[in-house]
């Protein structure tokens, strides 16, 4: 009687973990399932290639090219700013010092800290600089804001890779008389590059999507930004404000940024997997 | 012209460049390692000089404990947001905790390929998905659920409540926690679970008696990884609330989180005299709150991995 009773337990127990699993799945496919379903609709040619007119708020015409347009120049900015500072750094980390352990790991350590802090605290930070200055919400202010946020994710992903090269293939081109930034950038650097497009593209990822940062520094507006001291829109913070109106149609649009926003990440996503894929089947192997 | 002259002053200038260059590159990574090694720093005094204005008229205690949130007339007392950041935060840990634990138990140690051939993207793509998305997605699908569960219960509620934000944050930090916790079961030896399985040991026996026990501090520290991460989120959490600035007495009540506050008062923070200054105190506490979890569960977790 014992015997089969833990068979039962085991089995009840298989049920439940596989529901669970089960379960976070059901809970992204009914998340793109329900944004998909409200937010077609109101998808239109009008919506992506407009910007806000006059009256656009009160559910006139119009479209978010605005929020389009400020989103790809503000994450395209601070990935390539961060990409300038991350880059260098991760490789600093794997080859300069890969000799002193302990440094090592407290800059890891300090890198998981800077990537737990929300973005909202980033957000009010900037802020303060931004006061400090006594510059005005703008492009260049947003810029600035996200680069901090997402040099974390970046370095660290980036590192992730780079941990995993062979140490040989470092060792065999120092030996051969390169220096050790030359043994940075186009050994190891190339050796990972796909894994270093992966960290490119899940750093865009974040600062793409991230609201909270660019709510004080970036501004909102409803023109395109001529110039980078210029406030400019983010899709996240129009879906936000869309959404937060009473009027129906807004909210029609709100569901449609959605969508696109929604999109943009999941291609994102299937760049991220094909180039992690590309890695797996390419890189040198440790002998 | 000696051709062999030629040739050692280009070899020459060949080697000064690589040291020149070598050494610019070699300058511009220790001046980036810098600015990350003092960020923290930097980010804590930028915070500090803010709301210092507010703390000079202000004691400490009077603000942290204080029920009271009227700006204009200069008080500004965190409690109600405080305790609605606590109560959330708890919450989503709670339901996403048994979830995550199963489900990352399954995943290390049961399921097939083709499963996690199926859950790996599904994980990603979960992790990727941008906070306001989880708030349009809040909206639209939980807050009538809980309008609807809250009838049930006789309550008047709108859906916007602690509850709808509780649940919403939760799906957020799932996939989070997931990954560590499968990290952390893949860490343990496998030859633990074989010495179990030969004693004749069920599965769920080891994983219960022996399995569970040896990963408790990494599955501890996961869980306060997650419960940092979750008490940061804004924009999603902001979104289904309520954001009423009352202390909450129930689930079905709206509550008013600190990055709810600090989001929802940017545009009038200007105008009103100290707002502002409370506002990135409101940040400070925000931040030092997130990094002292964080520290707790790094510390835990990079002691377990030492042992195992």
């Amino acid at each position: 009687m014992k015997k089969k009773l833990k068979y039962i337990e085991e089995y009840f127990f298989r049920g439940i973990m596989f529901a669970s699993t089960l379960f976070i799945m059901i809970i992204l496919l009914t998340l793109i399932g329900s944004i998909l379903i409200k937010g077609l609709p109101a998808l239109s040619w009008e919506m992506i290639t407009q910007t806000p007119k006059g009256g656009f708020y009160f559910g006139k015409e119009g479209g978010v090219l605005n929020a389009i347009v400020g989103s790809l120049y503000l994450s395209l900015g601070a990935t390539a700013l961060a990409l300038v500072i991350s880059l260098p750094l991760s490789l600093f980390i794997n080859v300069h010092l890969a000799g002193t352990k302990w440094l090592v790991n407290s800059i890891r350590f300090l890198l998981d800290l800077l990537w737990g802090i929300p973005s909202i605290v980033y957000g009010a930070f900037g802020f303060t600089i931004m006061m400090y200055f006594g510059m005005r919400t703008s492009l260049l202010a947003g810029i600035i804001t996200v680069t901090l946020f997402i040099i974390p994710i970046m370095v660290r992903s980036m590192d992730e890779v780079l941990k995993t090269a062979p140490r040989g293939l470092l060792e065999a081109s120092l030996s051969l008389g390169s220096t050790k930034s030359e043994t940075a950038y186009f050994i190891l650097a190339r050796q990972c590059i796909t894994g270093i497009i992966t960290a490119i593209l899940l750093a865009f990822g974040r600062a793409i999507g991230d609201a909270a940062s660019v709510l004080f520094t970036a501004g909102y507006t409803d023109y395109l930004p001529g110039s980078i001291t210029d406030p400019v829109a983010t899709l996240p913070l129009s879906i936000f404000f869309q959404l937060s109106s009473p009027i129906p149609e807004v909210q029609q649009r709100a569901y449609g940024s959605a969508v696109l926003l929604t999109f943009i990440i999941l291609l994102i996503s299937v760049l991220t997997r094909y180039f992690s894929y590309r890695y797996k089947k390419q890189s040198v192997k440790q002998l | 012209m000696d051709i062999r002259r030629l040739i050692r002053i280009d070899r020459k200038n060949f080697r000064i460049g690589r040291v020149l260059r070598n050494s610019l590159h070699f300058t511009w990574m220790q001046i980036t390692f810098t600015l990350i090694a003092i960020l923290p720093f930097i980010l804590l005094l930028g915070l500090m000089y803010k709301s210092y204005f507010l703390l000079e008229s202000h004691s400490v205690t009077s603000i942290l404990l204080s029920p009271n949130w009227k700006p204009l007339r200069g008080e500004f007392g965190f409690l109600p947001f405080i305790i609605s950041s606590i109560w959330i935060t708890v919450f989503a840990l709670l339901i996403a905790a048994p979830i995550c634990l199963l489900s990352a138990i399954h995943l290390a140690l049961y399921a097939d390929r083709w499963v996690l051939r199926i859950m790996h993207p599904v994980i990603d793509i979960l992790s990727g998905i941008p906070s306001v998305i989880f708030g349009v997605w809040g909206i639209v699908a939980i807050v009538p659920l809980v309008a609807a569960a809250a009838a049930v219960f006789n309550i008047q509620s709108s859906g916007y409540s602690l509850l709808t934000g509780a649940i919403v944050l939760a799906f957020m930090i799932i996939p989070f926690i997931l990954n560590l916790l499968i990290e952390i079961f893949r860490n343990i030896p496998t030859s633990l679970m074989e010495a179990c399985l030969s004693l004749g040991f069920t599965r769920w026996e080891a994983i219960k008696y022996v399995i569970i026990r040896k990963a408790a501090p990494g599955i501890i520290s996961a869980f306060g990884l997650g419960l940092s991460r979750a008490f940061g989120e804004t924009i999603a959490v902001l979104m289904v609330v309520g954001n009423v600035a009352k202390i909450p007495t129930g689930i079905f009540q709206p509550a008013y989180p600190i990055p709810a506050l600090i989001a929802n008062n940017y545009g009038e923070m200007l105008s009103i005299p100290l707002y502002d200054s409370a506002l990135m105190l409101a940040a400070l506490l925000l931040f030092i709150l997130v990094t002292f979890f964080n520290l707790g569960s790094r510390f835990l977790i990079i002691n377990w991995e030492k042992k195992i």
